[in-house]
């Protein structure tokens, strides 16, 4: 017999910086560090990669919260990419709190490849914060939700 | 005004020293304004127009000019010369093949707020003093200036002219205006009540474009909502998404270019506040960046791309007051 699972289990998009934070997670893996299933990651070459249309594209297609890993400022593998994006995200964020969407559903946190340790954490209080937040209802699109 | 602008404009094209000029014309209504383009002092005499409904912004329009044959004349108020400059900052607009002069502006009225006050059939407008003399199909009407003005005008950020060759009338100063309050004021609401108050506005959006069309920031030949296959490109929306999407979207794209000139609400046919949202992404730039407006400094870089090694971390939006 088959026992339905009830529980709210978020869906979570990570980008992930593919020199370090991409790593990181490689690392946190063969360290056996355990972070929830639930979290998919998605490989950019550089945090400033990350358009705000992904964000929200991501969003739409059921996310129940967004992270962007990237280097330390001062570490990025292009210079100075993750300044950028630093700068992007925090406009971006403090749009969407402004239009009333939860902003503990998207954060930003800088992972380098050494720190699996810090991915995995990272992850589970991600995962922790947005299961306490619920569904997302105020970023959805009908049309993309299960039937 | 009209007279010593039309006098300009007859004389730069009679000695061949522009070959168009770039004003605003009546349409159907008195009210109905809209810029356009004179190459003769015929055209002129006949359709020139200047008074409190040239509201629109004709910096834009510049860069499509700017691409022909021989020089324009442009008439740039304070607003628009701000939009001109961060054209050029952009090299949108060939700075060579544009006269500018600057005009002055005390602020133009905006006929929503006429109709609301019971005046129909409009047929001009003149000033008198602090009031507005609307003659009407029924008769003049006497109203105060300060009750007609549209919102941006209320809150004017600038009379002064940041590009001209010439000046008609006197040269303004940057005031010290109140536009962020209306910012702050949503700030201190919850984020259910913001949600809800968004949700009302943008609600009635039709997904016309206008504010995107009009807006002298957005410039781009290939526009991202125009891609068929990104499923954003409908006429109307389909959900709520696609209006957040829209909107958070399109003021992110002129986020830290736009200079306020608040010609999307102007165009709006919903009358959607979207100079809110581009006005909350100038605030946070102030107050995280330093303080910035678009257009006022050609040499300065802006703020989306450039960065200082102790800016502040994106949690800043989560523990920040006044942003509950």
């Amino acid at each position: 017999m088959q026992v339905e699972d009830k529980e709210f289990r978020p869906t979570i998009v990570a980008f992930c910086c593919n020199w370090c934070s991409y790593a990181g997670a490689d690392l946190s893996g063969t360290n056996r560090l355990q972070y929830p299933a639930n979290v998919k990651i998605i490989r950019i070459p550089c945090s400033c990669r990350l358009n705000p249309m992904f964000i929200l594209r991501a969003f739409q297609r059921g996310a129940d919260g967004v992270i962007l890993c990237g280097c330390h400022p001062g570490d990025c593998h292009y210079t100075t990419g993750n300044y950028y994006a630093r700068r992007r995200m925090t406009l971006l964020f403090s749009m969407l709190d402004f239009l009333g969407i939860e902003k503990e559903r998207t954060r930003v946190e800088w992972v380098s490849a050494a720190e699996g340790q810090k991915f995995a954490e990272t992850m589970n209080d991600f995962v922790a914060t947005v299961t306490k937040l619920g569904e997302n209802h105020r970023l959805e699109d009908l049309r993309c939700k299960k039937q | 005004m009209q007279e010593a602008m039309i006098a300009k404009a007859k004389e730069l094209l009679a000695n061949g020293s522009v070959s168009r000029v770039i004003g605003w014309k009546k349409g159907e209504f008195s009210y109905d304004i809209s810029p356009a383009v004179f190459e003769t002092a015929e055209q002129i005499d006949a359709d020139f127009v200047y008074d409190f409904f040239c509201a629109a912004n004709v910096s834009k329009y510049l860069m499509k000019e700017s691409r022909k044959e021989g020089k324009t004349l442009a008439f740039l108020k304070p607003c628009d010369s701000y939009s001109f400059a961060q054209l050029l900052k952009e090299h949108r607009i060939d700075r060579e093949k544009v006269y500018v002069v600057g005009i002055e502006c005390y602020g133009k009225a905006d006929i929503n707020k006429i109709r609301e006050k019971g005046i129909d059939g409009v047929l001009g407008i003149k000033e008198d003093g602090t009031n507005f003399v609307i003659d009407s199909l029924y008769g003049d009407a006497t109203v105060a200036k300060m009750d007609v003005y549209a919102e941006r005008c209320l809150n004017c950020k600038s009379k002064k002219h940041i590009d001209v060759d010439e000046m008609l009338g006197e040269e303004g100063d940057v005031l010290d205006s109140k536009r962020f309050d209306e910012v702050a004021k949503l700030e201190a609401m919850t984020p259910d009540e913001r949600y809800e108050f968004w949700r009302g506005e943008l609600s009635r959006c039709i997904r016309c474009n206008a504010c995107r069309n009009v807006c002298p920031a957005c410039t781009c030949e290939n526009c991202v909502f125009d891609n068929p296959n990104s499923d954003i490109n409908n006429k109307a929306a389909a959900t709520s998404f696609e209006e957040n999407m829209y909107h958070i979207i399109r003021a992110f794209h002129v986020a830290g270019r736009c200079t306020d000139c608040g010609e999307c609400s102007r165009v709006c046919p919903q009358n959607i506040p979207i100079h809110l949202l581009n006005r909350k992404f100038i605030k946070d730039i102030n107050e995280l960046y330093g303080e910035y407006q678009a257009g006022a400094n050609p040499e300065e870089r802006y703020p989306l791309v450039n960065f200082t090694f102790g800016d502040c971390e994106p949690s800043i939006v989560h523990k920040r007051g006044g942003n509950q």
